[in-house]
């Protein structure tokens, strides 16, 4: 298998204040990564650079081959971004965001790429109702529609559950599970551990700016995502007591 | 994705997109025109002016009505594309950022332009004075392009600070001082029939601002808008 996300080293400091601290990351082509943390961990900063909308501070950053800052427009035409935000316009109706969008990546036969994509995420019947008559759950599915309109390679997703009741985050994990299938590349920040359990097949712990544990889906041990997450906050967390005690000597 | 026909697909993109949702919600041109009229309201009854005296203010007030107006409506088209993460999905998009600078601008252009539309027939009637001059709306053209030119620029900057209501106009009049002095000039001229020779020197500045601005803000967007 090979990289489709190459991180290695990185450093991003806003001020005096570091977010992520000689972070190293590496997705092999069509895993399906979990990024989880505490809050403030550093999980969107990281997201947000993979994206190419912050600029690193040290350290190499690669996705699909080419690296970022340098690389910003080719990596953008490869990617497809989910936040906790829809990135929709309300007054435009399902198909007018779909359509603009389509223009700004110039997908090639956008029409029928624009019904096929309506279809996948369950959408094809309100295609021309505005985006703001929409749930927060039909404004997600129709977020996915729009990150993999132009078919990208790598999907990153900032804590897409956030906001969605139950039947919600179901049809949002049903879309996300289509996406999966095709075999791309998804990476999923989530503070909820039992969705990211059932979607990824790769779970990476981010706490105090950089990966603290990573395991494999099959490695997981009795106890569970839950236990594993734990014992690794733990760890890191008296690393950092170590680390702190050993300075003060 | 570099060229021109890619450059000017997410240009038409991005003006069609706002023309198409303003259209829908009709916010942010009803706000600038009521606020307009408003303004033109006021004046006309604070000031109480003489038919002659009416004609020599007239250039201030519809400059000052227009560039506040104009500032409504700059602040709100930046607020749009905040609020709901859309800046973040333009940017996101493999285009020129000047593509996305300039399809705004152009959007903005136009809803000051409609203002203008309707603010002038208003304002003719009301202090009885002839706005229907061709070299008055040739002034009203550059001076809000060049007005909007900087304002969209200026706003991306200041949509990203908290009190972005407030930022906005503390950096845009400054800035656009030049361009609204030349306009306000230019339209007195016009207004009080001076001679073309003593109002071009007010075109050409109006034009070399919209120039330079429009140059200057096409090639600085990028890291304007970036993190």
């Amino acid at each position: 298998m090979t990289a489709i996300i190459e991180v290695s080293r990185l450093v991003k400091r806003f001020g005096p204040k570091v977010v992520l601290r000689q972070l190293d990351f590496r997705v092999e082509s069509g895993e399906f990564v979990a990024l989880l943390g505490p809050n403030g961990a550093g999980k969107t900063t990281f997201l947000r650079i993979l994206s190419s909308l912050s600029r690193p501070t040290l350290g190499s950053v690669s996705v699909a081959g080419y690296s970022l800052p340098h690389q910003a427009a080719s990596v953008r035409r490869r990617l497809g971004v989910v936040s906790h935000l829809p990135l929709l316009y309300g007054d435009l109706s399902a198909e007018e965001n779909l359509l603009f969008y389509g223009r700004m990546y110039a997908v090639d036969k956008l029409s029928a790429r624009m019904d096929e994509v309506l279809e996948q995420v369950g959408l094809t019947n309100r295609r021309r109702d505005l985006v703001r008559t929409f749930s927060r759950g039909m404004q997600q599915r129709l977020a996915i529609g729009r990150a993999i309109l132009h078919d990208p390679e790598v999907l990153l997703l900032d804590e897409p559950h956030t906001g969605l009741d139950q039947d919600a985050c179901d049809m949002l994990d049903a879309a996300l599970r289509q996406v999966a299938v095709r075999g791309r590349t998804v990476v999923m920040t989530s503070h909820d551990l039992s969705r990211a359990e059932d979607l990824a097949s790769r779970f990476d712990v981010l706490a105090r700016g950089t990966i603290q544990g990573s395991v494999q889906r099959q490695d997981i041990a009795r106890d569970g995502l839950l236990g594993y997450y734990r014992k690794t906050l733990e760890l890191a967390q008296n690393n950092a007591k170590n680390h702190k005690a050993e300075a003060a000597l | 994705m570099s060229g021109f026909a890619p450059f000017m697909r997410a240009l038409s993109a991005v003006v069609w997109k706002d023309l198409r949702a303003e259209w829908r919600s009709r916010e942010l041109l009803s706000a600038m025109l009521v606020f307009a009229l408003l303004v033109i309201l006021i004046f006309n009854f604070a000031l109480e002016l003489e038919s002659t005296v009416r004609a020599n203010v007239t250039a201030g007030v519809l400059w000052v009505t227009f560039t506040f107006a104009g500032q409504l409506g700059l602040n709100r088209s930046m607020a749009v594309e905040k609020d709901r993460g859309c800046l973040d999905g333009l940017l996101l998009a493999p285009v020129d950022r000047a593509a996305i600078y300039l399809g705004k601008t152009l959007a903005n252009w136009v809803f000051m332009l409609l203002v203008a539309v309707i603010v002038l027939p208003i304002y003719s009637v009301l202090y009885n004075t002839n706005l229907f001059i061709p070299g008055l709306l040739l002034t009203i053209l550059l001076g809000s392009e060049g007005y909007v030119a900087v304002g969209t620029l200026l706003s991306s900057m200041a949509v990203q600070a908290r009190t972005r209501d407030i930022l906005l106009p503390i950096l845009l009049f400054p800035v656009a001082i030049p361009v609204v002095v030349a306009a306000v000039k230019a339209t007195g001229g016009y207004l009080q029939g001076l001679d073309i020779t003593e109002i071009q020197p007010w075109l050409n500045l109006l034009l070399t601002y919209d120039v330079v601005f429009t140059a200057v803000a096409f090639m600085v967007f990028d890291s304007v808008v970036e993190e």
